[in-house]
């Protein structure tokens, strides 16, 4: 019955993105107030009944039912609760729906959280949401149901939750993920919506704006929890692949990164505003192209899941219709509002393109290492496969270049600056930053000359952001008078810079000093990694919830001092008879000690074992917190909340456009 | 020259310069960088350069997978049913390797026509199949457990 309902709730969900795409749009075209009031309440009503499809999917799989296809290959009741109820995103129906949720969501979000827009503005940006809504509800209904019945013939228990998917960091991934990925539709709506009503305008910048850092924040995060599961539930202590799939999440981010900061300058400047909008709908079409990658089952990946032709059409044709569909009207309407302001050359703007150029080159060399094997393979050239040395070949210089921009940028002035002033101004920071980089490597031995320069670059960006926040509050009476003058704007940049600092160092002082051992050990045996003792004591078979473990018992010492126990398993699952590793790791700001079991070699109770030690790896997903945090932090500023007491005014405006 | 008209050409010549710096790179990187995929059949036919990065793929041949009892070395064939390509690997094995499962080893081939293999990748769950395996099974005329379609 649940199940039923469930479905239902979804039809229902699919009709009122279908009115939301089509009344309100008509509304703003023909100027009918009445169509364009009802975008608001349609949008919350989609909200709300895909919301109780999802329960009711939730439902099926907390109480196995088991008759539900999806449950019955996904679930399993010896699974424990909080697995089932993540199973539901852990399969292409469920994390489908899941994707219409949060596309719901972010559509309520817009009608409620937006009351200084103008009526016309958010008729069109919210019709051009429901008509995204429409193609993924209709993907859903059409050609996977997630609410299929298997009757008759019920089985009597469910085929098991991937283990690899049966852990904690995987309950939070995918929905942090695709609040990032299905966010940039925000921004796309916002750009289609000024296309149709032929205004780009800084106005225009500042609705869309704060959308996009939340949405870009939710991706950053979602990203490096992908990162740090692959760590240490891979269980060999890779950190990064460029596995097409990792791709297809990072290269809207990548896009996007080159569209928050495009924004700004259209913003603060009224430049780039073509640009931001191609932007725009590049970062979204990233989002549904990383979309159908993984769930047309053209790669071979841990995300790939069942194969079938018809979704992979579904979501290239959906991907061709937006595409084409965004483009055709860009190429109609752009000229329209292109701008006639000039800046000089030395200036904020010419460093935030090189921003922009560099992100988006970046995410074109993804991209075109990411289909490099699917044009090839579709044009019976062969089957290649483009592996990590072609990513870090382009993208490490990529970023190498982007960062001595990026110490000068955030001190630099709009308009026009002066190269005297700079070099007066950051001479200080430079010399520093050059001391860091020859004397900080010097702390781990060998003298490693890409970390030095790693060091060098990120020093350069932190003093350079120091050297600013000390020329803005220095006037002020007091320091706290000074801090508290600062806008939360500026704090979020701060943040996500050093945050992308942070992130630089963690990147490359763990590729160039990890150390990484696979050998052979039995009881008794010790290996020593960079002064870290790793004395193997025994293998005990342990018991879980729904799987049996070999546990193998590690202490690490270090100067005659026990520092760390760790226990890495070798699990069986009992309803799948799938064996997976569990790695153990000892956490640390500096460095992380790593064991994982490989299998048993002879009869005598050896076995195989990987050991690693890895300096500083945390930089890297605390840096992506960093910037994270960076991107809530700018929602804050009080510049976008100021207009809601003149909301009035703003729909008063509103009317004005009409015309 | 009108200002902003000189600006843009400005613009338009550092887009330039720097993607077909990019351009150059991404060359660059690609040359080397990428492999290709052989079935066991085009391996043992000799279609298979030696000394390159390549891949091959197909199954574990049962019975063929040899442990060394004192270090981490192994030796095992991969099969496609018509012709079968021996592969040595020093290294822990992925969890889901096993004899009579799907697997594909990146490597290079040496003069004897040994895939010396610096990576194996075996499928991520029970009822999935490499995208290649499957077609190379699908030449071979084979299915996965070896019995003609």
């Amino acid at each position: 019955m649940i199940p039923e309902v469930g479905h239902f709730a979804l039809i229902i969900a699919f009709c009122l993105a279908l009115l939301l795409a089509l009344v309100p749009t008509w509304g703003a075209w023909r100027r009918n107030v009445a169509a364009m009031s009802l975008a608001p309440g349609l949008a919350v009503g989609m909200l709300v009944f895909v919301t109780t499809s999802f329960i009711c999917l939730a439902a099926a799989f907390l109480q196995d039912d088991f008759s539900v296809k999806v449950v019955a290959s996904n679930s399993n009741s010896l699974l424990p609760p909080i697995y089932k109820f993540s199973a539901l995103w852990g399969n292409h129906e469920g994390s489908l729906l899941l994707w219409a949720l949060i596309l719901a969501l972010w559509t309520a979000a817009v009608a409620l959280l937006s009351p200084q827009l103008p009526l016309l503005v958010l008729s069109r940006v919210l019709g051009v949401m429901g008509a995204i809504g429409v193609g993924f509800l209709s993907f859903s209904l059409l050609t996977s149901n997630p609410f299929e019945r298997l009757l008759p013939g019920i089985p009597a228990d469910g085929n098991d939750l991937n283990p690899l998917l049966q852990d904690p960091g995987l309950i939070i991934h995918p929905p942090l993920l695709y609040m990032g990925y299905v966010g940039f539709s925000v921004a796309f709506a916002f750009a289609i919506a000024a296309l149709l009503g032929g205004r780009l305008d800084a106005s225009w910048a500042r609705w869309s704006r704060p959308w996009t850092n939340v949405a870009w924040a939710f991706l950053s995060l979602g990203i490096m929890l992908g990162s740090w599961w692959a760590y240490y539930e891979l269980g060999w202590g890779g950190w990064w692949f460029w596995d097409p799939v990792e791709n297809a999440s990072f290269m809207p981010w990548l896009a996007g990164t080159a569209l928050l900061h495009s924004l700004a300058v259209t913003e603060k400047r009224g430049l780039f505003k073509s640009w931001t909008v191609l932007l725009a709908i590049f970062a979204f079409s990233l989002s549904l192209l990383g979309t159908f990658l993984v769930r047309s089952g053209v790669l071979t990946s841990v995300h790939a899941f069942a194969t079938d032709p018809a979704r992979g059409m579904f979501i290239l044709v959906f991907l061709a219709l937006v595409v084409g569909g965004s483009l055709t009207l860009y190429a109609l309407r752009a000229p329209a509002v292109s701008s006639r302001v000039s800046f000089g050359w030395i200036s904020r703007e010419s460093l935030l393109l090189v921003n922009n150029v560099a992100f988006l080159v970046a995410s074109l060399t993804v991209l075109f290492g990411t289909l490099f094997p699917l044009i090839m393979d579709a044009l019976g050239a062969g089957k290649y496969s483009v592996g990590p040395p072609y990513f870090n070949a382009v993208f490490v210089p990529l970023m190498a270049l982007l960062m001595p921009f990026m110490g000068i940028a955030p001190f630099s002035r709009w308009k026009s600056d002066s190269a005297a002033r700079w070099r007066s101004e950051l001479a200080v920071p430079a010399a520093a930053a050059l001391l860091c980089g020859v004397t900080l490597p010097l702390l781990h031995a060998p003298y490693n000359l890409w970390v030095a320069l790693a060091v060098l670059l990120s020093a350069w960006l932190v003093l350079g952001l120091a050297r600013d926040l000390w020329r803005k509050v220095r006037g002020a009476s007091s320091l706290r008078q000074g801090m508290r003058r600062l806008t939360p704007s500026y704090w979020g940049m701060v943040l996500a810079h050093l945050g992308f600092a942070a992130c630089v160092v963690g990147v490359v002082a763990t590729s160039q000093y990890s150390i990484e051992h696979d050998l052979k050990m039995g009881p008794g045996d010790s290996e020593v990694l960079s002064g870290y003792e790793f004395r193997f004591n025994e293998v005990a078979a342990v018991r879980g919830p729904n799987y049996v473990a070999d546990e193998a018992r590690f202490e690490v010492w270090r100067d005659g001092k026990r520092i760390a126990l760790l226990a890495p398993q070798k699990r069986r699952y009992l309803a799948s008879g799938q064996v997976m590793t569990e790695a153990a790791i000892d956490a640390g700001l500096f460095r992380d000690l790593y064991v994982a079991m490989g299998e048993p070699i002879g009869d005598s109770g050896d076995w195989a074992m990987r050991l690693h030690y890895k300096p500083m790896v945390r930089w890297m997903w605390l840096g992506a917190i960093f910037m994270a945090v960076g991107g809530f932090a700018t929602v804050f500023d009080r510049r976008y909340r100021r207009q809601r007491s003149g909301a009035r005014a703003a729909a008063a405006r509103g009317a004005q456009y009409a015309g | 020259m009108h200002p902003i008209r000189k600006q843009r050409l400005l613009v338009v010549l550092f887009v330039v310069l720097f993607s077909s710096a990019a351009v150059g790179l991404v060359m660059y990187a690609l040359r080397g960088n990428i492999n290709l995929f052989y079935p066991p059949a085009d391996v043992v036919a000799g279609k298979a350069p030696l000394e390159q990065p390549i891949r091959v793929g197909g199954m574990v041949r049962e019975g063929s997978v040899e442990r060394s009892d004192n270090s981490l070395a192994v030796r095992f064939e991969i099969t496609d049913f018509q012709a079968s390509v021996p592969v040595v690997y020093e290294g822990i094995l992925p969890d889901l390797f096993d004899e009579g499962q799907g697997a594909v080893a990146s490597g290079r081939l040496n003069a004897q026509g040994v895939l010396v293999a610096s990576e194996i990748l075996a499928k991520h769950d029970e009822n999935y199949m490499p995208p290649e395996v499957a077609e190379a099974l699908e030449k071979s005329g084979f299915d996965h457990k070896g019995q003609p379609r």
